[in-house]
């Protein structure tokens, strides 16, 4: 492969979003500085709108360049552009629109410039890793989104549990890091390439051993294993997400999770296809260990956030299933990771979103603060109550065709014992997902008749991820099939 | 291997690297440990000497021991009662150091397997052009499109990002 033309209509309309998003962020932050206090509440707004703009400008405008790998390689083969990418970048363009229109009213964020640029930079970051072909690119485009995160996760300066969880983010972050960028190292000493494919070659060529390759991999492993919180990297998740602006956990536990993921399946399938034997058996372990302990811890949790957290744990659980169905070769695992962290996406942030408001609200993050939900404000307890069975996975939400895609990927590359897994831990997740649809539905609570005042951004975002639920539960066939054209695209 | 002015250099530059390494770890006082960590930065800097990346050496010098090093001291003596801290706060080191450990042996052979190999000659990377000056192929390959001028400038990106956060994180409250 050679990398030394340049094509630069290709290059720069694949770059297009991370062009706009940066534009974007100088923007963002010349409004702060010009704006007085009271207009900044347009900021969020604002933001939201140029990144659903930016996301419908990327799929209009730059599609994909057909054809081999070698055309979709630009940039000196820093990323890919496929259709993986373009459907991930979606994705996160997404995330962070919802994100900034559930961040509006938020106290002490809301109206803070700052806050908005930081979010375009992680966005930047986690739509590179979702294109990135390259180690360097890979490091660089993660770090971006982690360093970002862990500010953001410490935004609320004077809290406490906020400084708590930046600075855990950051420690644990930065620690799995440096492991992944040891592994990384050695394969560049291995092979002398940065560039993925180029690397797979390198190791192919029989002169490395086995040892070296797998010691790499593991190191890297680890480090994504950190950032989509698997067990047993997941130590951090419960205390980051809940001390974390719930905002801004809302986006980690998508943004961030759904580039991994994208990263974390483009790698292994193009560094390490040798080596699969060895990679789907530890994925398959640890994908059954991570939705079981998710769950499990999850069933006692009394904070709304936490329990989301250990949710959000087993959902990366879940979605790992589809990465160990890789080995069936027909693509069908990558689409059911792809659909499932598309509808994951919408799930969590309208799940946060209406957290947001009744924390607000009651002033607690307790569970059992949420009840007589339903009597407050009918229409939050619904926008609550879709996101939750979607991820209890129960028609017409989208999380059932999550599930179904990904056990029946799991049952095609014949690990029938993890699709059993899976669909016991479902079982055990309804519990307390739907305890807390009851809590919010059939508990009693004195300030019933204190109704919930919802502002208009709030009112988008969440009707927006409620209508994309029951959307996608419904015609889940053109997302699918997106996802199945990226999946088919990762092999050659 | 026999023994060449070389071998000697990178001998004495990898004892300082090693020995600064382990004084930042096993120092009591956080002070010392900070100093240290200047003699192995220096060290590490010697070994980019010796592999003909002068700019890379200078950098190291200038960014790592003349920025970061200096302020690791300067937060350290600025920060109450942690210059005269004598109490070991690794209580657990005994497990640390029997997994460092662990990882030196496993790292130690995947090295000694890859360098041995097959007697195959070790890959070149595809830029190293090693007729030119070392400093200007390093810019024009960090400018290239062909190359690395995507992460290049994301890496830009990720400092306006950083330094946004860090003004945001010290500001004073009553500038709000």
């Amino acid at each position: 492969m050679d990398f030394q033309t340049v094509d630069w209509a290709a290059s720069l309309l694949a770059i297009l979003p991370e062009i706009l998003l940066t534009i974007l962020a100088v923007v963002v932050l010349a409004l702060d500085a010009i704006w007085p206090e009271s207009r900044r509440r347009k900021l969020g707004v604002i933001t939201a709108l140029a990144l659903f703009g930016i996301a419908l400008i990327m799929l209009i405008f730059s599609a994909p360049p057909e054809g081999e790998l070698a055309d979709q390689l630009l940039l000196g083969g820093m990323i890919r552009y496929d259709i993986l990418t373009q459907i991930f970048r979606t994705m996160v363009l997404i995330a962070s629109a919802l994100t900034c229109l559930i961040s509006v009213d938020f106290a002490r964020l809301g109206r803070r410039g700052e806050y908005y640029a930081l979010i375009i930079i992680a966005t930047i970051g986690a739509s590179l890793m979702s294109a990135s072909a390259d180690l360097i690119m890979a490091f660089v485009a993660l770090e971006t989104t982690s360093i970002s995160l862990y500010m953001l996760a410490g935004f609320l300066r004077g809290d406490e549990r906020s400084a708590e969880s930046g600075l855990k983010y950051f420690l644990f972050g930065a620690f799995a890091s440096a492991i992944m960028l040891y592994g990384l190292s050695l394969l560049y000493g291995f092979t002398g390439q940065t560039n993925i494919y180029l690397l797979a070659e390198g190791l192919t060529s029989g002169r490395i051993g086995d040892l070296p390759v797998l010691v790499a991999m593991i190191m890297i492993a680890v480090g994504f294993g950190f950032k989509v919180s698997v067990v047993p990297f997941h130590f951090w998740t419960p205390d980051v997400y809940e001390g974390a602006p719930t905002p801004i956990t809302a986006y980690i536990s998508v943004a961030s999770k759904a580039a991994s993921f994208a990263l974390l399946m483009r790698f292994f399938m193009a560094v390490f296809p040798s080596y699969d034997a060895v990679w789907v058996q530890m994925l398959a372990v640890s994908s059954a260990l991570t939705m079981t302990l998710g769950n499990v811890l999850a069933l006692a949790q009394k904070n709304i956030k936490r329990m989301l957290a250990y949710s959000s744990i087993a959902q990366a659980g879940y979605a790992l299933m589809g990465v160990v169905a890789i080995s069936a070769q027909n693509g069908a695992g990558m689409a059911a990771v792809t659909f499932y962290m598309f509808m994951y996406t919408l799930t969590n942030l309208g799940a946060f979103g209406v957290v947001v408001l009744t924390s607000r609200a009651t002033g607690s993050e307790a569970i059992a603060d949420m009840a007589g939900l339903s009597r407050r404000s009918p229409a939050l307890a619904l926008a609550m109550t879709v996101p939750l069975l979607s991820l209890g996975g129960i028609p017409p939400a989208a999380g059932f065709f999550g599930k179904f895609f990904l056990f029946n990927a799991a049952v095609d590359a014949n690990f029938v014992w993890l699709a059993l897994v899976g669909v016991i831990n479902a079982i055990v997740a309804l519990y307390y997902y739907l305890m807390v649809v009851k809590v919010m539905y059939v508990d009693r609570s004195a300030d019933e008749e204190k109704p919930i005042a919802i502002s208009a951004s709030y009112r988008w975002a969440l009707a927006l991820s409620a209508f994309g639920i029951l959307f996608l539960g419904v015609i889940a066939s053109p997302v699918y099939n997106w996802a199945l054209e990226a999946g088919r695209g990762l092999l050659f | 291997m026999e023994l060449t002015i070389e071998t000697l250099v990178f001998a004495i530059f990898s004892i300082i690297t090693l020995a600064g390494g382990l004084g930042v770890v096993l120092a009591r006082n956080l002070f010392r440990a900070a100093l240290m960590l200047l003699v192995s930065l220096f060290g590490v800097a010697g070994l980019f000497v010796l592999l003909a990346a002068p700019f890379l050496a200078a950098v190291q010098i200038l960014i790592y021991m003349g920025g970061i090093a200096i302020l690791i001291i300067f937060a350290v003596m600025l920060t109450r009662g942690m210059v005269r801290a004598h109490k070991v706060m690794n209580e657990q080191w005994d497990v640390a150091a029997f997994i460092a450990l662990v990882a030196f042996i496993v790292l130690l052979v995947v090295i000694i397997q890859v360098a041995q190999g097959d007697g195959a000659p070790l890959p070149q990377a595809p830029v190293a052009d090693v007729t030119a000056d070392p400093t200007v192929s390093l810019g024009a390959s960090l400018l290239d499109p062909a190359q690395y001028v995507l992460p290049f400038e994301v890496a830009s990106v990720l400092l306006v990002g950083a330094l946004i956060g860090a003004i945001y994180v010290a500001r004073d409250d009553e500038a709000e």
